[in-house]
């Protein structure tokens, strides 16, 4: 049931918002440093299935696993821990606290698992540095452009060091080069660092970016890649 | 198009329509704003309603506050009205004997810590004066007694207060006749009662003369009261016509993207400021109509008011009516000067120009200035109070206090740096926008600083009365003073009070006057001095006497006071013959035995220094003194329940007329009191109102940050995080606020004090009200957890 | 195009005549390019030389011989191979999808799978792209770019066919 070697497994999740089933059946695995990314037209689930991934949202049946563990055996408390050391987030927008500066957003992980503002702010520095907007440490995001916003989310996203990245549409309000270019930085960086990626986009030029890809239709997800 | 399809049409250019005159233009873009207001769907309706509500609840304290000249004036006419009829300015002129006078004395009792007013009333003639509300002179040994009064003593658990007025009940008193619906009153009839035993004859009811003018201090008071209540309650409708100001300016940039100008923006936004306002009005109205009905059940300074007595001032009224809107107006307007709405957003203005400090400190320290050359208002000066230079400088130093506030925020926050996470997302949040937070704080900051100059006020007069009375509670609790009864009906007035349950020591004496015998003219002064006579122990809690044996005198001088001493000395000569009795009577001559030792005298329990002849009651026989005055001094097992009612009520069944005091060690005076109450009652409902708007916009904040909230989540963000932020962001600014109004309010109860001539009795005063500051940020954190819980979910990430 | 599977995905809903045949395919795919009767018959030769068809009986009722097609079993298994094989990514491939598409929609086959697998192979030519871009100079970038966006055009198409495929359904197959 879950493949070999696997980091994070879904097995035939499940969930329902009201009487509208957003997941049916859904199942999905991510090995160690690998970018997929999952497609599919929109409404078909694959936020919903991002979110029980990431252990954001709890699935009306079936079973999550990461590194041995079942998500749905967690405590709210207890999953949110895991997503503060372990997963790093990268939505299309509205990420970023507007009132802190670049450099303190992208310290927040890091002084949420408790690390002290100087060391936590220096390694975030470090992060936006290879992400090429070190510059941007003191401005506020309303300050900075969409493109210089999202890679600063980005390096948010790596500097807790983090085991599995969570990217909802990272590039869904970028224009294509703006797009590309924190694409090329976040793989590059997940690849680098074996951070496994999990994408979901609508995008193919994005989706180009990953390993592998999944494809969700109607709340199933189906890897081709696996079952051919 | 059409155009086109008609040729006729084609040849003449479109006429387009002129342009709206100004006028028009206005009103169009003022009705627009109302449609706005009233149907901005659901809301929009919730937008409104809660600037209503705000504008309502301020509206309705502002039609209570005018309505109380005409409140006063009805107390007064009631008050008036069933006042004897004087004859002269001396109160001790009785009127002639009529076939309509009235002998009658007040025997005004306490039950319980209410005051029980009372009247004991003998008819001269057959057709004697009535009191307003009452139909038919009381019988002897029946009452007539007020709704309130009647209730009370029906209930069973009164028994004590019903055996202290155990007259027949035969009819009630009409609200003519009483101050409030809450009185207890009551008029009861008699057949022995007499001028010689302290009756006085009135000629009728109803005091034509005008009311006795309010005391200056008490006028000082008032005005404030009224400067600190309000001015809280103006910048708390300030506050909720602004409530929602964000999303509006969202809504006035898409107006701005199909061609609306500024001006048209302007005059849409003022549009629906005005409909919440007006809607704030119909709603402040309805609320004042409603509570007035309450008011009868309200007790604030120990009286409650008839509803029908609470009818705004006309032209209060109707400046009411007219400075809300206009303020709702001015205020949306002087708001959105900060703020460029352009067709693509909202874009705030000045963030780089700082505030400025000079002209907002100039407000407060012009108040000041105003007060001081107003001058000392003086307790025994006739000359007229000015309450408005009072109030004016009140209202600038208050003003002036809530003006300097979002200075001093945005100066403090800007040198905040670091912390834990949640302290660095509550500063980093005010040093981005302070000022939505210093508004509603700045309500906060009038209110505690009012109210602590009230307090130092208050405690100052306070403290400057209480010094005077050096009262000893552990002593005794209870005095009793009864006048003109004979030797005899003291000392068993005395055994009586011994005989009450719960009485432990009654120091009980029986005072009469001695004076040196001898023809005296006109001019000269007999020397005179008192002549105390009791038990051994009575005595030696009146002086300090070593030994005492039954039969022993003393004479008593006044410690430290040389003068008076030596006037004891002249009439009490041992060895000599003294008279004792004043007045009509015949005196009754008596030696003062020689060897007789000299005591200083002491402080007795109500901190009175008794001096003069002092005898033990072998050694005169207290019952044939003539002119003799009981004075008794109760102290009581206070864990006996209700021991209070049991001494009135032997002290009623001794004498109706007998003087009856509480002793403390601070003599409360009732109508202190009643003020802090009202003033702290006061003080909590303006707050309220405060927490309210905060709680408001701390809501409408959080709602706007859904999405970031949800990416908190999704972070793995603690809630206590959260929570602790919004407990930070409510924190810091009404700390500050707090600072400002325990410096102002100290600053300006001094100056107060320094008017009224006192000087501040007690500087740390501010405690409480900090407290209950401290309680307000509390409240609103914990009242915004339940929207922060619920937006604390990943529902506001799902986008799709 | 692969006429030869075209008409052998045709003959699976039942045997016809090879007149039937063209105008079946002209009806359905060839509007703007209607098949020669040589294509028809060369094609038939070819798949009945491999044993894909087999005649099912001649007629020649006043006129030529006309013989009837019938597909064998063969014929059925390699329809479904050819299906379910992905087009190799390549500019301008929408008649050849747009046929398979059809087809599957004829013979009811899943044509979401089909447009699934197309899409993944799409999308690994696209990867392939990615990273000869990211690793190549500024030229082969550009041509990269060119490539990658054409295919990004196809899978658009791709998903707003699956999407469409119910009202397609529809119309080919009433």
């Amino acid at each position: 049931m879950i493949p070999e070697g696997s980091l994070l497994a879904a097995h035939d999740l499940r969930k329902t918002y009201g009487s509208t089933p957003a997941l049916d059946g859904a199942s999905f695995s991510v090995h160690p440093g690998e970018v997929v990314a999952v497609m599919g037209p929109s409404g078909s689930g694959k936020s919903t299935l991002l979110h029980c991934l990431a252990g954001i949202i709890t699935p009306d049946s079936g079973t999550i696993t990461y590194a041995g563990r079942e998500l749905s055996a967690m405590s709210d408390a207890e999953r949110s821990a895991l997503r503060r050391s372990e997963f790093g987030f990268v939505f299309q927008f509205g990420q970023l606290v507007p009132e802190l500066t670049c450099v303190e957003n992208v310290a927040l992980p890091l002084r949420l698992n408790g690390v002290r503002r100087k060391a936590a702010e220096r390694t975030a520095l470090e992060w936006m540095e290879r992400l090429e907007v070190d510059d941007l440490g003191s401005k506020r995001p309303g300050e900075v452009s969409g493109g210089q916003g999202q890679r600063v989310a980005v390096a948010r996203a790596l500097a807790g060091s983090p085991k599995v990245i969570f990217a909802d549409e990272p590039t869904g309000a970028l224009d294509s080069l703006n797009g590309e270019r924190v694409m090329e930085l976040l793989t590059e960086a997940a690849r680098s660092a074996n951070v496994a990626v999990v994408l979901v986009t609508h995008e193919a030029r994005v989706a180009a970016y990953s390993d592998r890809d999944v494809t969700v239709r109607d709340g199933r997800a189906r890897d081709l890649e696996h079952s051919a | 198009m059409t155009l086109l399809d008609s040729p006729k049409a084609l040849p003449a250019a479109p006429e387009r329509p002129k342009p709206p005159s100004r006028a028009a233009a206005t009103l169009r873009d003022l009705g627009l704003g109302v449609r706005f207001a009233a149907a901005g769907g659901r809301e929009g309706w919730i937008r409104t309603l809660l600037t209503a509500v705000g504008v309502g609840l301020g509206v309705a304290l502002l039609l209570l506050a005018s309505s109380v000249p005409h409140l006063l004036d009805e107390r007064n006419a009631r008050d008036q009205a069933r006042s004897e009829t004087r004859i002269s300015d001396s109160p001790d002129a009785m009127a002639a004997k009529s076939d309509s006078s009235v002998v009658r004395i007040n025997v005004a009792t306490e039950y319980r810590d209410r005051t029980v007013a009372g009247y004991l009333m003998r008819a001269d003639g057959s057709a004697p004066a009535l009191p307003p509300g009452v139909d038919r002179f009381p019988a002897a040994d029946t009452m007539v007694v007020s709704p309130a009064l009647k209730e009370l003593l029906s209930d069973p658990g009164n028994a004590l207060l019903r055996e202290r007025l155990p007259y027949e009940i035969t009819g009630t008193i009409g609200d003519t006749g009483l101050r409030s619906p809450n009185e207890l009153l009551y008029y009861a009839g008699s057949d022995t009662l007499t001028p010689a035993k302290g009756g006085h004859r009135i000629g009728g009811y109803g005091d034509s003369r005008e009311g006795v003018p309010l005391p200056p201090l008490l006028i000082v008071l008032t005005v404030m009261v009224c400067v600190v209540l309000l001015v809280p309650v103006a910048i708390f409708i300030a506050t909720a016509v602004r409530f929602g100001g964000d999303r509006r300016d969202r809504r006035l940039a898409a107006l701005r993207l199909v061609g609306a100008d500024i001006r048209t923006t302007r005059r849409v936004a003022a549009g629906e400021a005005l409909f919440g306002a007006v809607l704030g009005l119909l709603i402040g109205l309805a609320f004042f109509l409603v509570g007035r009905e309450f008011v009868g059940s309200v007790e604030i300074w120990d009286v409650s008011a008839f509803p029908a007595d609470v009818v705004p001032d006309p032209l209060l009224a109707l400046l009411i009516t007219v400075a809300v809107p206009l303020t709702a107006v001015l205020v949306t307007l002087v708001a959105m000067r900060s703020v460029a709405i352009e067709p693509l957003g909202v874009v705030r203005r000045g963030k780089n120009r700082g505030r400025r400090l000079w002209w907002r400190l100039l407000v407060p320290v012009a108040g000041l200035a105003v007060l001081g050359t107003t001058g000392r208002v003086d307790e025994y000066a006739y000359e007229p109070v000015k309450p408005f230079p009072i109030a004016a400088g009140a209202v600038l130093v208050l003003v002036g206090l809530a003006l300097l506030l979002p200075w001093l925020v945005e100066a403090c926050v800007k040198r905040l740096r670091g912390g834990p996470v949640p302290w660095q997302l509550a500063v980093r949040r005010l040093q981005l926008s302070s000022e939505a937070a210093s508004r509603a704080v700045s309500g906060v900051t009038v209110a505690v600083a009012g109210a602590i100059a009230l307090q130092m006020l208050f405690a100052a007069m306070n403290a400057d009365f209480n010094r005077a009375t050096g009262q000893d509670p552990a002593r005794a609790q209870f005095a009793a003073y009864s006048e003109d009864v004979t030797g005899e009906a003291a000392t068993s007035a005395i055994e009586k009070f011994r005989a009450t349950k719960g009485v432990e020591v009654v120091i009980g004496s029986v005072q009469a006057y001695a004076s040196k015998p001898g023809v005296y003219t006109d001019d000269d002064i007999p020397p005179t001095t008192s002549m105390t006579v009791g038990t051994c122990d009575t005595l030696r809690e009146l002086a300090r006497i070593t030994s005492c044996e039954d039969g022993d005198t003393f004479v008593v001088h006044p410690p430290g006071d040389k003068d008076m001493s030596a006037w004891v000395d002249r009439t009490a000569r041992k060895g000599k013959v003294v008279e004792i009795g004043t007045g009509d009577g015949e005196p009754l001559r008596w030696t003062l035995p020689a060897g007789s030792p000299t005591v200083q005298g002491r402080k007795d329990p109500m901190g009175d220094v008794h001096y003069g002849i002092m005898a033990t009651t072998g050694a005169v026989d207290a019952s044939a003194l003539p002119g003799a005055q009981i004075t008794a001094q109760i102290r009581v097992d206070r864990s006996v329940p209700d021991v209070a009612e049991y001494v009135r009520n032997t002290a009623a069944r001794i004498d109706p007329g007998m003087r009856f005091v509480t002793l403390d060690s601070v003599e409360r005076d009732r109508q202190y009191d009643s003020i802090q109450t009202g003033l702290k009652v006061g003080a909590s409902v303006v707050l309220l109102l405060i927490a309210a708007s905060m709680l408001v916009s701390q809501v409408e904040q959080l709602r706007e940050r859904k999405r970031l909230l949800s990416v908190l989540v999704a972070f793995g963000t603690r809630r206590t995080t959260m929570g602790w932020s919004v407990l930070w962001q409510t924190a810091v600014p009404v700390f500050l606020g707090l600072v400002v109004a325990v410096a102002g309010g100290l600053g300006l109860g001094a100056v107060l004090a320094w008017m009224i001539a006192k000087s501040v009795s007690d500087w740390w005063l501010f405690l409480p009200l900090t407290g209950v500051g401290a309680g307000l940020i509390l409240l609103v954190t914990a009242a915004s957890m339940p929207s922060l819980w619920r937006l604390m979910r990943p529902d506001g990430l799902r986008t799709e | 195009m692969s006429i030869g599977h075209t008409l052998l995905g045709l003959l699976e809903s039942g045997p016809r005549h090879g007149y039937d045949l063209k105008r079946t395919f002209d009806e359905k795919f060839g509007q703007d390019r209607p098949l020669h009767y040589g294509q028809v018959y060369s094609t038939m030769s070819r798949l009945l030389k491999n044993g894909l068809v087999e005649v099912d009986g001649v007629e020649s009722e006043g006129g030529p011989e006309r013989k009837r097609y019938a597909i064998t079993d063969a014929g059925i298994t390699d329809v479904s191979q050819w299906l379910a094989q992905p087009e190799k990514p390549e500019p301008y491939l929408q008649s050849m999808l747009y046929t398979k598409v059809v087809l599957a929609l004829l013979t009811d086959r899943s044509a979401a799978d089909l447009l699934d697998t197309q899409r993944s192979a799409h999308l690994r030519m696209m990867r392939i792209l990615t990273d000869r871009k990211r690793k190549g100079d500024l030229a082969d970038q550009l041509i990269c770019d060119h490539a990658l966006f054409h295919l990004e055009a196809d899978l658009r198409w791709l998903e707003l066919t699956a999407a469409r495929l119910d009202q397609l359904a529809k119309v080919v197959a009433p």
